[in-house]
């Protein structure tokens, strides 16, 4: 289902979309706000769930529901940018905190959304392997002990299914660069 | 068209970790969260004894009319009626 069919299914109150909305996008959010803009834990959980509160409640702001990914960046970052102003307001004088638009790596996540959505169309025993491997940092042992698969099997099988990713990124031409901008109506 | 190699692959892989899942549940949770809020909200509106209890004890009467009175929905009942 693309974004935008998402996004109008989510806009009837179909709760399933939501909950594949959220899916779809909550490794995103989490990386702007831990990594783009390292907050700590608890703020992290608290502009996470911003986020997708706003998200629900404005989705028909969305001036273009295919803009959604663009749409929740921004969002993201702007709760980002005023946690940390609010925190560097606790803080004295001389050691505020700098707040750059992280804009290298919230690309590279847009770059790695992509992946990760290519990722998703591979047949589940790669998707899983993948993701368990490079995401979730599972060693070739836990990963043999959950598909109860030999350790050789694990790594052959990862390297398969990279190659097979490689394919579906070059032969779909997934460039998140293409991607349309979003904004607030 | 955009060219990778599977290490290039692998580090933007690696870049998207998943959410705690607590945090992905409580945001999946959202709109019937929203609409049990919107219920108790409609209901205090109608019923001026049962407003009178919330502002007395909001645990105590959530509980009576048989909500599960966690502090997300205490918190959120909380809000809305302070801003009515």
């Amino acid at each position: 289902m693309t974004d935008a069919e998402l996004v109008a299914r989510c806009r009837m109150g179909d709760d399933d979309c939501w909950r594949e909305l959220v899916d779809r996008y909550s490794r995103y959010v989490y990386a702007i706000a831990v990594q783009a803009f390292r907050l700590p834990e608890q703020d992290a959980d608290d502009v996470f769930q911003e986020v997708f509160a706003r998200a629900y409640e404005h989705l028909d702001r969305l001036r273009d529901d295919s803009a959604l990914r663009p749409w929740l960046a921004q969002l993201t970052r702007r709760l980002c940018i005023d946690t940390l102003r609010s925190g560097s307001r606790e803080q004295p004088a001389g050691d505020s905190v700098e707040i750059e638009g992280p804009d290298n790596l919230i690309e590279q996540l847009d770059e790695a959304l992509a992946v990760h959505e290519a990722m998703r169309t591979l047949p589940d025993h790669c998707a899983e392997i993948l993701d368990r491997f490079f995401a979730r940092d599972e060693s070739y042992r836990t990963i043999g002990a959950a598909l109860e698969l030999p350790s050789g099997t694990v790594a052959s099988r990862i390297s398969r299914c990279l190659t097979r990713l490689r394919g579906e990124l070059e032969g779909t031409g997934r460039n998140p660069a293409t991607a349309q901008s979003g904004g607030w109506r | 068209m955009t060219t990778y190699d599977e290490e290039r692959i692998a580090d933007l892989l690696r870049l998207l970790k998943p959410a705690p899942e607590a945090w992905v549940k409580a945001a999946q949770e959202l709109p019937p969260a929203s609409r049990k809020l919107d219920e108790i909200v409609e209901k205090a509106r109608a019923d001026a004894e049962f407003r009178r209890a919330l502002i007395a004890d909001l645990e105590a009467a959530l509980a009576a009319e048989g909500y599960v009175p966690d502090p997300q929905l205490r918190d959120a009942v909380r809000r809305r009626l302070d801003s009515e």
